[in-house]
Parts: structure tokens; sequence; C-alpha cells
């Protein structure tokens, strides 16, 4: 069997794929009777220029670092975890009971970590189960998440509307947490040092996102249990052989990534919004999917991946402002194209590249 | 409660559950022809997008309906590009086709009608109107049976009989027809009708088009029979509701549309009962109704009542040996 070179298959084939992605887009524009440069023109305005544009677009990555990592440890070992939406939004529940509990004693030093924590745990348990079935009850795990992101979102739904809700509220929302439990913003600490930057909802999650990616490279690179993980992925019958667990491996593989997913909950719950409020993963864990699959499951690649989807929502809420006929759901629109060519049709283009530039040994 | 409550109930049942048996038929069909369809939901919103665009335009429900099936088949035709054609991922394929129905339909619709992603609501004669089957009043003095005819089984719209008849027809043709013999072969094992000389893309291409008009009509439903007019996301997660009643009926047609029924029964019900405590369990937070089908699915994938065995093939591409 013949491989692709490195250049051609980690450069070549997601540039391909991406242009195709981006040139669909634009056609879909020219058919609306806009002017597609205009529009990019506009969204990279939206993304990087105008004053906060930057806060905002590494805001929304942090957000894509977390679900894309999740997806991508779960693609490691050949699982399709596409339950991040239900496990970001466990992770809220996490984070929010924790300072619900403790956020009237206990200091920030202690109280962020422990929420943290309670993320990352209520994340990690609600992709246990859907692991643990699929290790030893045989349920195909696509459906049992699928399953469990509408059972989370029901959950979440009567508990903010129940016992979570704030008092003398119509919202289904929770309390705000005390500012102690606040992750501090960038602009604060930026600005500290007497630099002047624009209030943005980015905080020290973004960090916190890139210590995961480095986290998981380890994990995944670096370690026994990533060792097991790679070669499960890469054939299970092997890996039995080998004498891996395969069924502990499943779940274990499952609660890491639930736990990455769930740690997106601090990013909004703690950071930007101080609270629980309905729906707030809105679609970010299934855009982690997409990260997963432009960034080669790599973390390196999902930073890069989650970058360019973080400019492209940050982007496409300008477009709201500077068009009437092309909205927000434009950038949802390229996820989908991004998702059918990078994911689904990504071994389109391998044949002729192929006889092209010719293939390495593998 | 009274015959005539159980009626009304079993009736919003019926109405409830067309998009689910539609939907669920689609999946059948596609799923046992061994190409995994989670992109149901978003031939649903597509095609339900479609019909109320083409029937606010024209004017004509029947127009709106082909524009709903012709939208819907053409994604069920990217999906078959994506994972026969290319050999892609059927899940990851899925999700694209999800995504994109649900990016499209608001793009479209608000460069259409600038209406926020709606379409504008439909006028009486641009919709599915409900059919008087014959006999209303011949029956209408004989107790149980003459409400029984006039709210249960008259008076619905024409994709709520379809959907009905849908049950019957796909069981006909998987498990009576030459073609249906061969597409659930293909769903077990390709190689076996690949060696007999008959073509499995071509097969499985088909198959993905069944599914696709019946996504089709049952978009055509939601957008121009329930209800009046295109909301963004209207589709609401009933294709994957669909989908938990297809496994849910473990892959059969009849048993499917018992899951069907019941799934829609839950939901039609869960809206009575808001409110109302019942004996024993007191009151229940509609939520918990409402999640009842996907709980129910997981602990039926989990084997605790009983096997649900997915045809044998599914979601693996099939590649012709050299």
């Amino acid at each position: 069997m013949t491989r692709l070179p490195g250049w051609a298959e980690y450069l070549l084939i997601p540039i391909l794929n991406l242009s195709l992605a981006f040139g669909v887009a634009a056609l879909v524009v020219l058919a609306i009777g806009e002017n597609p440069v205009e529009a990019l023109n506009v969204m990279i305005q939206g993304a990087f220029v105008y004053e906060g544009a930057f806060g905002y677009t590494l805001y929304y990555t942090t957000n894509f670092i977390f679900t894309g990592l999740a997806v991508a440890v779960a693609f490691h070992a050949r699982l399709f975890n596409i339950g991040g939406e239900g496990q970001a939004y466990l992770g809220g529940l996490g984070a929010i009971l924790v300072c619900l509990a403790f956020d009237s004693w206990m200091p920030g030093l202690l109280l962020i970590p422990l929420a943290i924590a309670g993320a990352a745990a209520m994340g990690a348990a609600w992709a246990f189960i859907p692991g643990w079935l699929q290790a030893y009850r045989g349920s195909h795990i696509v459906i049992t998440t699928i399953m469990f992101n509408f059972i989370g979102a029901g959950l979440m739904v009567a508990l903010l509307a129940g016992v979570l809700m704030r008092g003398g509220q119509s919202n289904p929302e929770s309390r705000e947490v005390a500012e102690a439990a606040r992750l501090p913003y960038m602009h604060d600490i930026v600005n500290a040092f007497g630099f002047d930057m624009a209030s943005t909802p980015l905080s020290i999650a973004f960090p916190v996102a890139l210590l995961a990616c480095l986290g998981v490279w380890v994990l995944i690179w670096r370690t026994r249990w990533g060792y097991a993980l790679r070669a499960m992925g890469q054939s299970e019958s092997a890996a039995v052989y080998a004498g891996i667990p395969v069924r502990r491996m499943i779940v274990t593989a499952m609660a890491v990534s639930g736990a990455l997913a769930g740690l997106m909950a601090i990013n909004t719950v703690l950071g930007a919004h101080g609270k629980v409020v309905l729906n707030f993963p809105s679609g970010f864990g299934f855009t982690g999917i997409a990260v997963a699959l432009m960034g080669r499951s790599h973390p390196v690649g999902i930073i890069l991946a989650a970058f360019l989807f973080g400019a492209l929502f940050q982007g496409g809420t300008e477009l709201d402002f500077e068009f009437q006929t092309i909205t927000r759901e434009m950038v949802l629109l390229i996820q989908g194209l991004i998702i059918l060519f990078s994911g689904a049709l990504s071994l389109m283009f391998v044949p002729w590249i192929t006889r092209l530039v010719g293939g390495r040994k593998a | 409660m009274t015959w005539l409550d159980v009626l009304l109930i079993l009736d919003s049942t019926f109405r409830v559950a067309t998009p689910l048996i539609l939907c669920a038929m689609a999946g059948l069909v596609s799923e046992r022809a061994g190409i995994v369809d989670i992109g149901l939901e978003g031939k649903l919103l597509a095609a339900a997008f479609a019909a109320a665009a083409t029937a606010a335009l024209t004017g004509s429900a029947w127009a709106g309906l082909l524009a709903g099936i012709g939208v819907s088949v053409l994604l069920s035709i990217v999906h078959g590009f994506a994972c026969i054609t290319h050999r892609g991922e059927q899940i990851i394929s899925g999700i694209a086709i999800n995504i994109l129905a649900s990016g499209m339909t608001v793009v479209a619709g608000v460069a259409l009608f600038r209406q926020g992603g709606q379409t504008p609501s439909l006028p009486r004669d641009a919709r599915f109107p409900s059919i008087e089957l014959p006999g209303v009043e011949a029956f209408a003095d004989i107790p149980y049976f003459g409400p029984f005819w006039a709210e249960l089984v008259s008076g619905h719209t024409l994709p709520v009989y379809l959907a009905v008849l849908s049950v019957p027809l796909v069981w006909w043709l998987l498990w009576r027809t030459r073609f249906g013999l061969r597409l659930r072969a293909v769903g077990e094992m390709p190689s076996a009708v690949d060696s007999a000389g008959i073509s499995v893309p071509w097969l499985r291409y088909r198959a993905l088009i069944i599914a696709g008009v019946l996504c089709g009509i049952a978009g055509a439903f939601l957008s121009t029979a329930h209800g009046a007019g295109f909301v963004r996301e209207m589709s609401a997660g009933k294709g994957y509701i669909a989908l938990a009643a297809m496994i849910f009926g473990k892959w059969r047609p009849w048993s499917v549309l018992f899951a069907c029924l019941l799934f829609g029964f839950l939901e039609a019900g869960a809206a009575r009962i808001q409110g109302t405590p019942l004996p024993l369990v007191g009151e229940i937070p509609i939520e918990v109704v409402l999640v009842l089908p996907y709980v129910a699915t997981v602990i039926l994938l989990a084997g605790f009542f009983g096997k649900a065995m997915p045809p044998r093939a599914l979601g693996t591409p099939y590649v012709k040996e050299r």
C-alpha cells in the first residue's frame, strides 16, 4: 500500500477540501445575489479587525478546542463521540453545582479548580454511561450518545426550570455564581500590566484549553494508556491479542473524551455568563466534530481548526449587521460543507493526488 | 375519560407520529441496505423548508410536496455519493447533512423571504386540507363507531394517510419483491449480492432514493399540512426520534410503526398531562415524558429487553475485490 507524502496528506488535501467547502459557500452567496469577496471581507473584519473582535474569536476558539479535543480522543480509539453537546451541557451542571454549594465562603483559588473539576467530572460521567453500554452491553456508541444529547437537554431544562432556577425569575437559568468563582478575564489581566485591551468574554479558560491540548498530546503519544488507545483504534483484534483490556479502554477513552467536552462549560458558565443559561452549548459540541476532522485529531491541528472556526463564528455574527440577505447561519452552512468535504468525502481527492505526486511506501 | 377523549388522544397521536413513521420507514429502507442514515433529521428539515417555500411562491401544496421530495432525494444522493461512491464514513456524512440543512434552510429562507428564516404563513389553499372520508354523516348515529370514524379515521391530511400506507408498502417492497430481497441481502452480505452479478452501489443508491422520498413527504407534512409554513429548526429532533423508533422496532416495519405510535402517544399525552398530578407518582415534568423515547431506546439497545440486531453489513462500505 502506498501513502501520500506528508506534505500532501497534511497540507495539500486539507487545503483542497477546505477550498472546496468555501467554494460551494461562495456559490451560495453568489446565488443569493451578494458578492462573496465582500462577504469574506466582512467576516475577516468582524473576526480580527474591529475592537474586541480578536478576543471574541479566541473566546469561541476556546470552546472549539475543548469540544474538538473531546471528539479527537475518542476518534483515536475509533469511537464516535457525537455526544459532546450533551456532555458540555452536563459539564455546566457540574460547575454550577460546585459553585452553588461552596461559593458563599470558599476563596477563588480553591473554588475555581474545584468547579473546573466538577465540570470535567459531570462531562465524563455523561460519556461514561454510553461508553460502558458500548463496552459491556454492545450498544452502538453513536446512537447512545445521540440519545444522551437529548436526555441531557431534557434533564437540564427540567433542572433549570425547576430546582436550579433563580428565585423570582421566569427565565430558566441558574443564579449567578459569586465573584470568586468567575474565571479572571484576559483583558483584566492584560490591562493590569498597563496594556489596553478591549473587554471581551475571553478568560483564562483559553490558556487552560491550550494546556489541555498539551495534556492530550502527552496522554495519547507519550503514555502507555495512549499507546493502548491508538493500538485499539488501529486494530481491535490486535489490541486484544496484545493483552490490552479493550472494554476498559473504551470506557476510559469515553470518560476522558466527555471530561474534555465538559470543560467547555468553564469557558461559558464560569467565564462569559457566570451562570448556566438554557442551551448554552448551542451547537459547539457538534462543531467539535468538524474541528477534530479538520485538525486530523492532532492537538496542533485542533488548535488551528478551532481558530478557523472561532474566526468563522465571530466573523459570522458580523454578517447579520452588514447584510440584509446573509445571516450568521452562513457559518453553519460552511461548517456542514467542511464536515462533508474533509470528513465524509476526505478520500475523494486521494486517488488522483496519488497519481499526480506519486506515493511513498508505507 | 370518555370515549371521545380517548379518540382525541389517539387522533393527535397519529398526527404527531406521522413524520416519525415516514422518517423511520426511510431509515429502515436505508439501513436494511446497509447505509446508516442519521441524516434523517436534516432531510426532514430541508424538505420542510423546500415544501413551504415552494408552496408560498407557487401557491400549490402539491408543488411544495414535489419540491420537498426533490430536495430530500438530492441530500440522499449526496449521502450516497459520499458513502457509497467514495466509501466515506456514513455517520460523518449524516452529521454533515444535518448541519448543512440547518444552515441552508435559514440562509435560503432569509434570502428568499427576509423574515428571519421563516417562510410567510401559507394561505389555506397552499396547504394540504383535511380529507373528509365518506360515511361521516352516515355513521354519525352509530355509538362508538360513529365518533371513531369521524374523529380518528376521517379528517386527516393526505400525508397522514400516506404515512400509514407507507408501512405495508415498505413491508411489501422489502419482504415480497425480488428487489426487496436483494436490498436486504445487500445490508447483510453485499459480497453475495455482488457475486450474483447485481450492482451493490446501484441497489444502495436506490434504497437511499426511496428513503429520500419518504423523508420528503414527512417534511411537506410538517410545513404544509400540520403547520402553515416553515419555522427555523422546525424538525426539532423528530428525525432522531424516528431513528430511535426504527431501532426500537428492531428494523421491522410493523414493530417500527408500533414504536412510532408509542413515541407519538408519549408526546401527545405529555402535552395533556402537563400540570395534572398522576396517581402514585404525582406531577411529572413534561421534559421527563419527552425524553422517555430516548431512554427507552438506550435501554433497548443495551439489551435489557430483547436483543436488537442491526443488519450485519450496516455502516461498512463495500469494497469490490480486485
